[in-house]
């Protein structure tokens, strides 16, 4: 029996008067690599940024490693205004920062590359580890952390080299090609410790060439760390080929899950969302 | 070498050298000299720009408080080293004051005239720091939440009410209401300015680049990418703020003890305006350009430029052009070339040792 890692129960989004996350309820296994697609603007970045904590749902809640971590019910002028389902079920309210679930063991990366621009590759990737120091601020002044420190930079080294970036680490990590910079996200996210992965289109910009490599990587790393990965992405060779489920956005709903076989073939997929991206 | 390495090298013969250049004055010149002056003030100056560069530069946070935090340091310090024989006349509106004890006489009592009243000073400003760290801890809370401009308008106002409230009445056997606090001790050498605010600026860098150090760059690069790499931003930048108001606090201790006399009215906004021009021109996030560019600035608006506003500059004798006011005209203009012609300040946000290192790699190329 799998154990479920990330449930996402009845969740809506709202904005105003536009549904953004309409009802999505998605299971992911320990271990799984599952994936989320959809035409732009389905709501998919949404759905990672509510799980993440950067937006708390309108309704529904978040369940992590067994456990609620996020819950809310529509408040205020929202009460009048949600248009989703299951009003009333929830009561109340979880709302912790992005912060806190990235150290419950959620991290990720995003759609427009967010690196630090004025750090080094080594820095970026270094800082991700603040989040698991024990050092207080006077033991790390004082240098009383050299122990922790020097496992950390240990540590970087280490993943710096299994992603193929440590001969530029003392680079700007902006001066980086766009593949590499995807790549040190990825890293960085990864130094921070994670059970969960999070990926925001990792191909995004990337050549075929560049893109099978990511694709053999991503599984490469599901292994190496025993990760769980829960991807976005609009190429479908890297989906069909790593994924082991789908889930399809389309409109803040979800039209469709299964296995590659089954969304590749399902017909309404095909109409939203894969009869366009075959020829663009 | 490593770079590590080479930055400590660096570091300990610049000290060295700093260090030999001040006990060299102070033993060749009177402490009231102007030289001995500049070095004072411009080395407090240096210390309250790198508190300020904590914050601004490295955290992305754009606080003005400065001049609030330097009120309490400054008001400590005072307050806690004034002789007691000597409190009766200063608080003469007051009843003497409210505080019966002097700092340095207290530790001199079991540590022996000379150390006890240096502990006792030195107490006094750490005093003094913790205040202004206690007050940033309450007021941070709200205030950080504002973004950007929002946060300058609000530190900039609590420094505008922590100003007037030191000057109410109901308070005077403390802070004298609106009279002088005076006849407290000064250290008479330039060399003992440049030791403490030396090791409290060496504090700062060793901060800098530790891992909270790290943190705070992040927060400054990119919010949202810190977060969600698990960094807390209310708890990091409250403890940039606090960390930032100590060591204000601290600097405006010694700024009392430098003037000699502390009044609250002087902790004026333009203040804090001067030392945010001192980290521009220096550099935002560059250490070593606050205190460079708190050396050229006091440096040249304390003695270069004196005689612009006293008739003979240069040995030129025009006492008609050279009159009062004529200094901070000249000085604007030279501030205003110097941000149009170094955009990001002196140093960007680069170091002395980077510098070096750049011109040394420069140098090696060539022959590759
Ligand atoms: N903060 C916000 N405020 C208002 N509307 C928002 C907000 N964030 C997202 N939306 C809206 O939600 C919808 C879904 O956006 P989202 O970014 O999740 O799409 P996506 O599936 O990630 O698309 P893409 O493939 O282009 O990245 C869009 O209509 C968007 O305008
Ligand atoms: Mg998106």
């Amino acid at each position: 029996m799998s154990e479920t890692i990330l449930k996402v129960e009845n969740v809506t989004m709202q904005f105003g008067g536009v549904v953004a996350v309409d009802n999505l309820n998605l299971e992911i296994n320990k271990g799984e690599i599952v994936a989320l697609i959809g035409p732009n603007g389905a709501g998919k970045t949404t759905a990672f940024n509510v799980v993440t904590g950067v937006y708390q749902p309108t309704n529904g809640a978040v369940w992590f490693q067994g456990e609620k971590i996020i819950e809310n019910h529509p408040q205020g002028k929202m009460k009048s205004q949600y248009k989703g389902q299951h009003a009333g079920e929830y009561a109340h309210v979880l709302a912790p920062t992005p912060d806190k679930v990235t150290r419950l063991g959620m991290a990720r990366t995003f759609q427009n590359i967010r690196l630090w621009k004025s750090q080094t590759v080594f820095d970026n990737v270094l800082i991700a580890k603040h989040c698991r120091t024990t050092s207080n601020v006077f033991s790390a002044t004082f240098r009383l952390n050299r122990k922790e420190e020097a496992a950390q930079r240990a540590n970087v080294q280490e993943l710096l080299e299994t992603v193929g970036l440590a001969d530029v680490k003392d680079e700007l990590a902006t001066s980086l090609p766009y593949g590499k910079q995807r790549r040190l996200e990825i890293a960085r996210a990864l130094a921070a410790e994670p059970q969960l992965l999070l990926l925001d289109e990792p191909a995004a910009g990337m050549n075929p060439q560049e893109t099978e490599e990511l694709t053999a990587f991503i599984g490469d790393i599901r292994d190496r760390f025993h990760l769980t990965v829960f991807l976005i992405e609009h190429h479908m060779n890297l989906v069909m080929n790593i994924s082991e489920r789908i889930y399809v956005l389309d409109f803040g709903k979800t039209i469709a899950h299964g296995t590659p076989a089954e969304i590749q073939s399902n017909k309404r997929v095909i109409d939203a969302y894969l009869g366009v991206t075959e020829d663009a | 070498m490593k770079k590590q390495n080479q930055n400590l090298v660096f570091l300990a013969v610049l000290l060295v050298v700093i260090l030999g250049a001040s006990i060299a004055v102070d033993a060749a010149l009177p402490s009231y000299h102007i030289a001995i002056k500049v070095i004072k003030k411009a080395t407090v100056y240096a210390l309250v720009a790198v508190s300020m560069n904590l914050l601004n530069g490295f955290t992305g946070l754009f606080s003005l408080g400065q001049a609030g935090f330097m009120l309490l340091g400054a008001f400590s310090y005072g307050v806690l080293t004034i002789p007691v024989d000597k409190r009766a006349g200063v608080y003469q509106y007051f009843d003497g004051g409210a505080i019966k004890f002097s700092l340095p006489e207290v530790f001199a009592g079991f540590l022996g005239d000379s150390l006890g009243s240096v502990v006792g000073m030195l107490a006094a400003l750490l005093v003094g720091g913790l205040l202004a760290a206690l007050m940033a801890w309450l007021i941070g809370l709200p205030v950080l939440r504002l973004k950007s401009d929002y946060l300058a308008i609000a530190t900039l106002g609590f420094a505008e009410i922590l100003r007037a409230f030191f000057q109410w009445n109901a308070l005077g056997p403390i802070t004298n209401g609106s009279n002088l606090l005076k006849s407290y001790p000064d250290f008479a050498h330039a060399t003992s300015y440049i030791i403490l605010a030396g090791a409290l600026v060496a504090l700062i860098l060793l901060l800098i680049n530790s891992t909270y150090g790290r943190a705070f760059k992040a927060i400054r690069d990119d919010e949202v990418a810190a977060e969600a790499m698990g960094i807390n931003l209310a708890k990091h930048k409250r403890m940039a703020f606090i960390i930032s108001s100590f060591f204000a606090g601290v600097g405006g201790g010694m700024l009392a003890m430098y003037n000699g006399t502390i009044a609250a009215a002087s902790f004026k906004s333009t203040m804090t305006y001067e030392i945010l021009l001192i980290v521009v021109i220096g550099g935002i996030g560059s250490i070593s350009g606050s205190i460079i560019a708190s050396f050229l600035y006091i440096f040249s608006s304390e003695w270069l430029l004196r005689g612009l506003d006293s008739g003979v500059f240069l040995g030129i004798e025009a006492p008609g052009v050279f009159k009062n006011g004529f200094r901070m005209a000249v000085f604007s203009v030279i501030i205003m070339v110097i941000v149009l012609f170094f955009r990001k300040g002196l140093m960007g946000d680069k170091e002395l040792p980077d510098l070096l290192r750049l011109r040394s790699r420069r140098k090696e190329a060539p022959s590759k």
